[in-house]
């Protein structure tokens, strides 16, 4: 009986899940293995087992750092995502406060007209806002990326603020204000202090969406030098007919380990952010 | 409490100046905090997506400004097989990347609801697809579905046997749907399942033990508590999923551009390659436009499609 339920278990949680894992993190081990292949091996199956590497090389990654322009590109990926996840994290904090704790007539609409913002897709904004753009003068700029970034960031960041907020006893800030504090006081000592597993939920889901953004940033960066990760490896490593498949691979890994590095450091919040929010 | 009774006493002390009485003021404060937020959306959602529609209306090109054209644009379109071809795409790419992203993520979300050692490790692990940019995971499966070279022909020509030749993913018209569409599902699945995980978790053990009792098998569990059970947070999981699959552009840029032979252009990728990369931006808004209905309507269905559910089984289950 024991043994018949174990198997059963086997069959019916493990194998299934084990098949789950192996899809799911293929492509990425993919990515990996080919970012340390010689060329030789990367295009010879019949002598070298594909899965495995021979000869590891970091050629692909040398050129990527010396012959390209990729530290550029991190920079300017970097400059984005943290410029527009402080701009995001405070537009979205003092609203998110407004809404939840300053309670006004018509709080709940403002809060539901900022959550629908979330829902008009950046494919239907960029032709319009890149217009925009060049009316302000700022096409070809990081700052372009910046200021456009928060119309996705700041949605999402206020709807999880708003439950965050809502999850801290009123009691705390009435006190204070009987006490004689100014709300400004209130709001810098006791709320924002209190929120703060809130605040690094909201930075690491903006980070990793402005690190990932991709059509703004296709549409409104021209030259080589100011476009982001994703952008640049498509526009500027696809270069003629031979793709320079280790190269591209070393690219699309070292893209993608600052996200992945930075959402192991919080993983906890993010899963448990993410469950929230939808509970809600 | 001691952090408050401190600063009352040294608020006593000191005469607050005419700002800290400013921004003391309730209504002034409420502007002042909605203002940054509410300005940034203002400039750059609300009005862009108004001169959306206004440009969808125009002949506006890059260097141009356009005039009102009224519907030239859209009549147009209907008689242009490419957009004819974006809309048929884009709503098989919707329909059949939805409906896998649904079933495997909740079977996995279904898994991942059992007992075992390592939990949250595979969820993180699990998480992985959907955190890493997507263009980066796109180059990945360009790679694999590289005409020759790609690691499943491979597998299922020199390894399993199977086929004699590789199999061209991306050369011809279905394969290459196809190809995208597993790209898109494999992306999606975290997603769905870590938030139906979140729903799972939500619903009462007591319900499952009461049908144990009865004698309820585990199909009947599943048909009659979790699956009705689920059905709120379905909805909204569903309404976001279908409304950025049919919105997608990543993936088909990255990995095939509307080719081959623009069969795989979703209304996205036609507007863009119209607007920005052809210099129509009035046309290109028209396509971009043309999306809203589309969009309105999947909204509509998934929502109430799916919420409607929920009252129909009264209160009793909450």
């Amino acid at each position: 009986m024991a043994w018949d339920s174990g198997l059963r278990r086997l069959m019916m949680i493990y194998l299934p899940l084990g098949c789950f894992v192996l899809i799911l993190l293929f492509p990425f081990y993919w990515m990996a293995i080919t970012s340390f292949k010689p060329n030789a091996e990367l295009l010879n199956y019949k002598e070298h087992n594909p899965f495995w590497i021979s000869s590891p090389t970091i050629a692909h990654i040398k050129h990527l750092l010396f012959d390209t322009s990729y530290p550029r590109w991190l920079w300017t990926t970097m400059t984005v995502a943290i410029g527009s996840t402080t701009l995001s994290l405070i537009a979205s904090t003092l609203a998110a406060y407004a809404i939840e704790r300053l309670r006004f007539r018509g709080s709940p609409y403002v809060g539901l007209g900022i959550y629908l913002a979330y829902l008009v897709p950046p494919s239907i904004l960029f032709i319009p806002l890149a217009t925009v753009i060049v009316q302000f003068g700022l096409f070809d700029s990081p700052l372009a990326l910046i200021l456009v970034y928060p119309t996705f960031l700041v949605p999402f960041c206020t709807w999880l603020l708003i439950g965050y907020f809502k999850s801290i006893p009123y009691e705390l800030e009435e006190c204070a204000l009987v006490d004689g504090a100014t709300r400004l006081q209130i709001l810098r000592r006791i709320t924002l202090p209190l929120a703060v597993p809130g605040l690094i939920s909201a930075g690491i889901f903006s980070f990793t969406l402005s690190w990932n953004e991709f059509i703004y940033a296709l549409a409104f960066i021209q030259s080589g030098a100011n476009k982001t990760v994703p952008v640049a490896i498509l526009t500027e490593l696809v270069t003629g007919d031979v793709y320079q498949w280790g190269a591209l691979m070393a690219g699309s890994l070292l893209g993608s380990l600052p996200v992945a590095v930075f959402y192991s450091l919080f993983v906890d919040y993010y899963v448990s952010s993410l469950t929230g929010a939808v509970k809600e | 409490m001691s952090v408050t009774t401190l600063s009352s006493q040294a608020l006593a002390q000191r005469q607050p100046s005419w700002l800290v009485r400013l921004f003391d003021y309730k209504p002034f404060l409420i502007v002042m905090c909605l203002a940054p937020a509410i300005g940034l959306l203002a400039v750059f959602l609300t009005y862009p997506l108004g001169l959306g529609i206004w440009l969808a209306f125009t002949d506006t090109t890059i260097g141009r400004r356009g005039v009102f054209v009224g519907f030239e644009n859209f009549q147009y379109l209907l008689t242009d097989p490419l957009w004819w071809n974006a809309v048929f795409y884009s709503v098989v790419y919707t329909g059949i990347a939805t409906f896998g992203k649904f079933a495997l993520g909740f079977w996995l979300a279904l898994l991942l609801n059992n007992h075992f050692p390592f939990k949250s490790i595979l969820r993180a692990i699990i998480l992985l697809p959907w955190i890493v940019p997507t263009v980066l995971s796109a180059l990945a499966f360009w790679w694999i579905y590289d005409p020759q070279f790609s690691i499943i022909s491979y597998l299922l020509v020199d390894v399993l046997h199977w086929r004699s030749t590789n199999v061209d993913f991306l050369g011809s018209a279905w394969p290459a749907r196809f190809s995208l569409i597993a790209a898109n599902i494999w992306r999606g699945i975290p997603f769905v399942a870590i938030s139906l995980l979140a729903g799972l978790q939500t619903i009462s053990p007591s319900l499952y033990e009461a049908a144990m009792l009865d004698g309820a098998s585990a199909w009947q569990r599943f048909r009659y508590i979790t699956f009705p059970m689920m059905m709120p947070i379905l909805a909204i999981v569903m309404t976001f999923s279908i409304i950025f699959t049919f919105t997608d552009f990543q993936l088909v840029y990255a990995i095939t551009r509307g080719g081959p032979v623009n069969s795989t252009h979703l209304l996205a990728t036609l507007a863009f390659q119209r607007g920005i990369a052809g210099g129509e931006l009035g046309e290109g808004a028209a396509i971009a436009v043309s999306m809203i209905p589309f969009l309105i309507f999947a909204t509509l269905f998934s929502y109430f499609g799916l919420a409607r559910r929920k009252w129909q089984q009264g209160e009793s289950n909450d």
